[in-house]
């Protein structure tokens, strides 16, 4: 019953902000934080009453908090929800990241009823996935995640969102119906011919047809693939990334790509365990390229929140080539695979933690000057002291060092995966080397040298606030009038033609190159982080270092499950 | 207080005042100072107990297996490394607070500085591999920090940037080696690796010397000391003596057993100290600026060392190790004294400068001297103790290494305690090198310094040079041998008098034809060795960003148009089929309903309206039909997508019922 409250409270609360329609807007964002807030206390409560030592480790035996409702009984799918200690860690993430998003969004201006609604909905549709013990539920909620994210990108973006929402509906839609095919054949090669995910795991089909469980593999992984993503099916996830609100974003990273992962984890391995064996070196291989693609390639990027998308494709490239090496079951030991294990499930809470925390800092840059150009920013640590400790605080983090939680995970996975995959494992060490190169010079560029600031008279929801305040607009310049101008343009027609106004703003169109304004004593205006980001950005990044310094309690909660996992995948 | 808790108080006390420091920011910066030099010394007080005491440190960490665990031990070569790591902690500390200018941020640069203090005590008491890694990687976060500390200035941050990425190439070593413990023992205990099977054990050895060579600056990962002499003076003086490169060679005499184990590597390690020792002597000898010749002298004579981990002569490796953390110190507090009080860290500039602050230049004189190898001081003695396992060539290339540190001392003491500067000399256009007018730069920027050496800053320089000093009574053969006992490195022989006579005649020989001579060296210093023998292109990012340009291209114009281009095929594909539908079914709908139509007219006709109602009804319906079915067909892919997907669902449910 906590578990279901858990799951349905955000939906409920959503439901109940669009029926309210009397109450203020400037309360939804308050009851919004507060709704995710009570949520987050309950993840508490049940963390706190969750039994690690439980015999079984969850997937076959061992869940907590589990419930059971029949709903098509015909193909014996039901509302079948419970946590083990894999789900237990995502979905307290969760919980986490969506008041990370609440508190983010309390200035939001822009439809705000329909906005924190979304995010709610959203919120259940998430955790849902996470918690769901039946294929068809789990698809459901899936499902609802992709709808959600879509209208949150489409309807509170910015630049081409319209387009990249589109585009991210189509392709992790399309992934979903290749999921839902290996779902199905799942049902249908199982003797007993359910969709319950607890008996389907316990009682594996397909063991005896090689052909059969590999081709539902493959549906299963390009399914779970396109929405991790994983090389070569990621290129829907910068352009979304890019557009979508910072909120979004750091929703879009933090949690829905661990719907992928977490797929892996809890259908293809216990479910298919002759074909992740027989099929393991690819997910290895398939690993490593994209440990490489995406560190190498956003290491090309000359924007910053771009930059951020394609290290995702990094960091979950870590957490395929962690699992793939649970799978290598003749080639290494039973404890080294679970070392490797519990480093792929921490690295998904970790990036969680540490990605939306960027996410969140480069939606500073947007609020701040409307984009995020290496070229159009320089030297912020000069103006904006508390904005330059927390992103080297979260660039450190994000490239693996010691005392954060990636370290825990990226460090278990390089050393429990060598003995499985000697040469993949030793070519993915680099991409923390690359990774560590794109961070400092990203620090460099945006932190150091002469301050460089993009004028942005009137941007963003905070900006007018201070304005109003002070009783003056910073500078009354031609060209940032002409800027303001454009962004009131905008403002009438968001998604059309928004991109060449703010990312070209050197065209002459748009009052020439006005808006870089070079000072060495710090003479624009670079507002440092608000109250509100601080509560919203800080509390991720001290949980990433708690994690990093002392790893047992989230630890001993994923080490049993993760030692269930890689029992149920060598049998 | 029990052994365990000192323990954890030597690496927790420096570690939790530098974050609070931190945290502190500049609210802190007029209390830093005193709170580091205290926060330092009673860490040397920690050390001693310490190191006395040989107490275990064990805290959870990574499960599992064996050895995840964050664990300390103090043993003999640990007990040497702290109470070495926290006396040349407490001396920087001091003397940054006498040099660092009072409006910096002074709580951030003490606080890095504990900081990077605790981690690398650390790493010289770290017994499982994730510790090690923990503290190593801390250390190499932090030298970055200390390096850009000024990182309002140009290149700061992008020397740091050098120093942290080149010792992370290293330190991906760790990692592996890492790999190869749980394989080869199934444990991450570092003691254990010498045991591990087989093919494992070369892995992780092999590994291990990467992170070293990284770590200790040697061929050919040197090049990043170059640029981490951006960094403050008491920053290069903490750096290169005693913590960072000492880390490399630390970790080497460490491992000692599992390089005994492996031979192919110890023997890579031995040529690998030698030929740097060699090379960077040189290049050492051919800088003309004074920090740069430290630098390059730092990774030269921590080859020495790597050479003795290489030949198994740990004593001779670790007294090396501790002598010159002592000399380096000296010498870059003093370099550090002189750049602020004369503005420049130029050889051209310096020139008398030990006559003119006789002070802290009688402390260099010594230091340097010490450096050279002249007996009867430690390094002379040291030097030759970490060589006393090699043979050959190899000794041959050591040798010369050594001989070649007599060059750099005396090209260093004939401009220091040469005369004054003449006027016309001074400023920029001495000398037409591209570094040389980089260096009057960052003269320019100095102005003509503030003329005057603090009285803390020579005290410390002379304790420090006098510990250098001390240290010769390693050469004392009871010395020796307790030092060796302390160590539990037997069996390695104390090099006799003879063994050592003839280096030191030769550093003697040299070091006096270069202070007659000085311009010998003139020819060398215009040459490729000048600049770093072409090692800093080793470091070049080029041909990484040019690979990453060109994936992202590949990325952006053949992955992502890739699906693009299917994406907008599925869309031309729909539309055919919209226009077959329209053209086909669509049409025949429109017939079967214009038909049925006729023949109820027909039959109307005939029938006379009986069930004329009845007719029209279905007639209509299906018209109505017709344009339900052609309401689907939006040309929408997504909309397709989702009629797919509920077809897929209803198809499924029959299947079911059926079944």
């Amino acid at each position: 019953m906590l578990l279901t409250t858990i799951v349905l409270l955000p939906v409920l609360a959503a439901g109940a902000l669009l029926g309210l329609r009397r109450l203020p807007d400037r309360w939804v964002g308050r009851i919004w934080v507060l709704v995710t807030t009570v949520d987050l206390a309950l993840v508490a409560w049940m963390w706190a009453g969750f039994d690690s030592d439980a015999s079984g480790g969850g997937f076959v035996e061992g869940l907590q908090y589990e419930a059971k409702v029949r709903w098509i009984p015909t193909v014996d799918a039901s509302y079948h929800v419970g946590v083990d200690g894999i789900s237990m860690p995502l979905i307290a993430l969760t919980t986490v990241l969506f008041l990370a998003a609440a508190i983010w969004s309390l200035r939001e201006q822009k439809r705000p009823r329909r906005y924190a609604a979304l995010f709610l909905f959203l919120q259940t549709a998430s955790l849902g996935t996470f918690a769901a013990q039946d294929l068809i539920l789990f698809f459901v909620f899936f499902d609802l995640s992709i709808v959600g994210m879509y209208f949150i990108i489409a309807g509170w973006g910015h630049g081409n969102n319209r387009r990249s929402a589109l585009k991210f509906f189509l392709y992790t839609f399309l992934g979903s119906l290749a999921l839902l095919l290996g779902f199905i054949g799942l049902f249908l090669g199982g003797e007993e011919r359910t969709f319950d995910m607890v008996r389907l795991a316990a009682n594996p089909p397909l063991e005896d047809s090689p052909l059969m469980g590999g081709l539902v593999l493959l549906a299963i992984g390009i399914g779970l693939a396109v929405k991790t993503p994983l090389f070569p099916f990621h290129t829907w996830l910068p352009d979304a990334h890019t557009d979508a609100p910072a909120a979004g974003s750091a929703i879009l990273a933090g949690v829905l790509l661990k719907l992928g992962t977490y797929g892996f984890v809890r259908i293809a391995m216990p479910m298919l365990p002759s074909a992740w064996q027989q099929w393991a070196m690819v997910a290895v291989v398939v690993g490593v390229i994209s440990v490489l693609w995406g560190a190498l390639v956003a290491l090309a990027q000359t924007d910053f929140k771009r930059m951020i998308a394609y290290t995702s494709i990094n960091h979950m490239g870590y957490v395929l080539l962690g699992l793939g090496a649970a799978g290598l079951v003749g080639t290494a030991d039973a404890d080294v695979r679970v070392v490797a294990t519990v480093g792929a499930t921490v690295q998904m809470v970790s990036h969680g933690l540490l990605t939306a925390a960027l996410f969140l800092l480069s939606g500073v840059l947007w609020a701040r000057g409307g984009t995020y150009g290496f070229a159009r920013w320089g030297g912020l640590a000069r103006p904006a002291p508390l904005f330059a400790a927390a992103l080297g605080v979260a660039a450190f983090g994000s490239l693996g060092l010691p005392g954060f939680s990636s370290f825990i995970a990226e460090f278990q996975i390089i050393a429990g995966a060598l003995q499985a995959a000697p040469v993949a494992a030793i070519l993915a060490a680099p991409g923390i080397l690359i990774t560590a190169a794109l961070f400092l010079v990203a620090i460099q560029r945006l932190l150091t040298g002469p301050t460089v600031l993009t004028a942005a008279a009137g941007y963003g929801p905070e900006a007018g606030e201070e304005f109003a305040a002070t009783g003056s607009p910073p500078d009354s310049t031609p060209a940032t009038q002409a800027h303001a101008a454009t962004h009131a343009e905008r403002v009438r027609d968001p998604g059309a033609g928004a991109g060449t106004g703010v990312q070209e703003p050197t065209s002459p169109t748009n009052g020439g190159s006005g808006q870089l304004t070079g000072t060495r004593a710090g003479g624009g205006h670079f507002q440092d982080l608000s109250a509100r980001e601080i509560v919203a950005i800080v509390p991720l990044l001290a949980l990433s270092v708690l994690i990093g310094l002392f790893p047992r309690p989230l630890l001993d909660v994923i080490e049993p499950a993760a030692s269930a996992i890689v029992q149920l995948v060598s049998r | 207080m029990s052994h365990s808790l000192v323990l954890t108080l030597l690496i927790v006390l420096p570690g939790a005042v530098g974050v609070a420091l931190l945290l502190a920011g500049r609210r802190g910066d007029r209390s830093a100072g005193p709170l580091a030099v205290a926060t330092t010394l009673l860490t040397l007080v920690l050390a001693v107990v310490a190191a006395a005491g040989r107490g275990t440190v064990s805290a959870p960490f990574i499960g599992i297996v064996d050895g995840g665990n964050l664990e300390l031990a103090v043993d003999g070569l640990s007990a040497v490394l702290i109470i070495t790591v926290a006396a040349v902690a407490s001396a920087v500390v001091i003397f940054g607070t006498a040099d660092l200018p009072r409006a910096d941020a002074r709580a951030r640069f003490f606080g890095y500085l504990l900081l990077f203090t605790a981690a690398m005590l650390a790493t010289v008491t770290a017994t499982t591999l994730p510790t090690l890694l923990v503290a190593w990687e801390i250390m190499g976060a932090t030298s970055y920090l200390l390096i850009g500390y000024y990182w309002q200035r140009p290149g700061k941050t992008s020397a740091g940037t050098t120093a942290f990425l080149t010792t992370r190439a290293g330190d991906l070593g760790l990692y592996v080696a890492a790999g190869a413990a749980l394989a080869g023992t199934g444990s991450l205990e570092l003691a254990a690796l010498a045991t591990a099977d087989g093919g494992w054990r070369d892995v992780a050895a092999f590994s291990i010397l990467l992170a070293a060579l990284g770590k200790s600056a040697q061929l050919p990962f040197s090049a990043w000391l170059s640029a981490a002499m951006e960094g403050p003076s008491a920053v290069s003086a903490l750096l290169h003596s005693a913590t960072m490169v000492a880390a490399g060679g630390y970790i080497l005499l460490r491992m000692a057993p599992l390089l005994e184990a492996t031979p192919w590597v110890a023997t890579t390690a031995a040529w690998a100290g030698a030929l740097t020792a060699l090379v960077l002597g040189l290049v050492a000898a051919a800088q003309v600026d004074l920090k740069q010749l430290l630098a390059a002298s730092t990774g030269a004579q921590i080859g020495l060392v790597v050479l003795a981990a290489g030949v198994g002569s740990v004593a001779g490796g670790t007294g090396q190790l501790v002598a010159h953390a002592a000399v380096k110190a000296t010498l870059f507090v003093v370099a550090g004294a002189w750049l602020t009080a004369l503005g420049t860290q130029h050889l051209d500039g310096l020139r008398g400068a030990a006559r003119r602050y006789r002070g802290v230049g009688a402390a260099a004189t010594v230091a340097a001297l010490t450096l050279g190898g002249v007996p009867p001081l430690s390094l002379w003695i040291t030097k030759d103790w970490a060589m006393a396992g090699s043979g050959g060539a190899l000794r041959i290339v050591a040798l010369v290494g050594a001989a070649l540190s007599a060059v750099y001392a005396a090209r260093l003491l004939a401009v220091v305690l040469g005369p004054g500067p003449q006027p016309e000399l001074s400023g920029a256009a001495t000398t037409p090198i591209g570094d040389v007018l980089d260096r009057t730069r960052t003269r320019g920027e100095h102005g003509i310094g503030t003329l005057r050496v603090p009285t803390t800053t020579s005290a410390v320089a002379w304790t420090l040079a006098l510990v250098a000093v001390g240290l010769g009574v390693l050469g004392l053969p009871p010395v020796a041998a307790r030092f060796t006992g302390l160590l539990a490195n037997p069996g390695q022989p104390v090099p006799g008098f003879t063994e050592l006579a003839l280096p030191g005649a030769i550093a003697i020989v040299v070091l006096i034809i270069v202070l007659v001579r000085p311009t010998l060296l003139g020819p060398l210093s215009r040459g490729v060795l000048a600049r770093w023998a072409g090692l800093p292109a080793l470091l070049t990012p080029r041909p990484w960003l040019a690979l990453a340009r060109a994936l992202a291209r590949v990325d952006e114009v053949v992955i992502d148009r890739g699906v693009e281009g299917a994406a907008t095929a599925g869309r031309g594909l729909s539309n055919t089929l919209r226009h077959a539908d329209e053209a086909g079914i669509d049409r025949a709908v429109d017939a079967v309903a214009a038909r049925t139509q006729r023949a109820a007219r027909g039959i109307r006709d005939i029938d006379g309206g009986v069930i004329d109602a009845g007719v029209h009804r279905f007639a209509n319906s299906l018209r109505r039909l017709g344009g339900v079915m052609r309401r689907p067909q939006t040309g929408l892919l997504h909309q397709y997508y989702a009629q797919a997907l509920v077809g897929l669902g209803a198809l499924l449910a029959v299947l079911l019922l059926v079944r």
